[in-house]
């Protein structure tokens, strides 16, 4: 109980990820929280690298850790560009009314 | 021991409220601000295992950059107010149970994966690049990042410019009626497109027509 090991970070992860990934099936809001659900699933990812580098003694889980940071970043950048043309040519970026494609 | 345990179970408490509130919150803003929260308890337990480097980073570069950028958005477009219940119509909320039983077997095949973590003891001794216990943190990332890793490195710089261009790109737009100044049209303009010479005769005058 009191001893902090691998697999409560591994746990942790694993919830936050859950969480992410149910905030993506069941989101009826705007594309924006989708893009937040993603945020998520990528600090579980990374929290499972930092605590695998930390408990195995390797650094290579950090070097991961910052390269996904990078990659967040754009894509947080990227998505929010797209939303924002989206929203000016349709008028609206609620889940629901986004249905060109009838998925 | 037990210090590291009550703030582990504090900071991850935090986390998993505040990344539950993220995805169930109704008003978007409240939604960045419980990101926000959700990263810094995070960026938290990472200094506390020893991962200090990353820790900061992650307050600069989600809370400071991302969030901020996320929370600049959803004020710009204004779809705080659009939405105020969570389903909007029974059509829409049919994929719920098939959805939520998809997540759970996600996450219970992620607990299952942790449990068989600790049967696989030979993996401990598989690491490549030893964390120093001499030299700090951001100094070995830096001794490991800039000679191992430089290439992988000068790419994540070439991503971070493609998203620059991108991002501006998808979001240029061109108005119309705007005066531009043209260096072109500027520079190759003549004499005797610009310049008229005209002899005015006296008590008669000119009209020039224009």
């Amino acid at each position: 109980m009191f001893e902090v090991g691998l697999g409560h970070y591994l746990t942790l992860g694993a919830i936050i990820f859950t969480i992410g990934l149910v905030g993506i099936f069941l989101n009826r809001k705007n594309v924006i929280v989708l893009l937040m659900s993603i945020e998520l699933i990528l600090l579980a990812v990374n929290i499972n690298l930092v605590s695998f580098s930390i408990f195995i003694n390797d650094l290579s889980g950090q070097i991961f850790t910052l390269f996904i940071l990078t990659v967040a970043a754009a894509e947080a950048a990227i998505g929010l560009a797209i939303i924002v043309v989206y929203f000016r040519n349709a008028g609206t970026i609620r889940v629901e009314e986004i249905e060109k494609l009838k998925g | 021991m037990i210090a590291h345990a009550v703030f582990f179970y504090l900071f991850s408490f935090i986390a998993i409220v505040s990344a539950i509130m993220v995805t169930a919150a109704r008003n978007t803003v409240h939604s960045v601000f419980f990101l926000i929260l959700d990263f810094i308890s995070i960026s938290c337990l990472f200094i506390m295992i020893g991962a200090e480097f990353l820790g900061m980073i992650m307050l600069i570069v989600y809370v400071g950059a991302v969030a901020v950028l996320f929370l600049f958005v959803v004020m710009m477009l204004n779809v705080a107010q659009q939405k105020n219940q969570w389903f909007g119509s029974a059509k829409s909320s049919s994929h719920i149970p098939v959805g939520l039983l998809v997540s759970f077997i996600i996450f219970f095949e992620l607990i299952i994966v942790v449990g068989g973590w600790k049967y696989k003891p030979d993996l401990l001794n598989s690491s490549t690049i030893i964390i120093s216990q001499t030299t700090t943190n951001t100094h070995s990332l830096g001794n490991v990042l800039y000679t191992d890793y430089i290439h992988l490195f000068q790419i994540s710089g070439m991503i971070l410019l493609v998203a620059m261009i991108g991002a501006i790109v998808l979001t240029f737009r061109e108005r119309e009626g705007l005066k531009r100044q043209s260096y072109i049209k500027q520079i190759s303009r003549e004499r005797k497109e610009g310049v008229q010479i005209i002899d005015v005769p006296s008590n008669k005058g000119v009209k020039i027509d224009v």
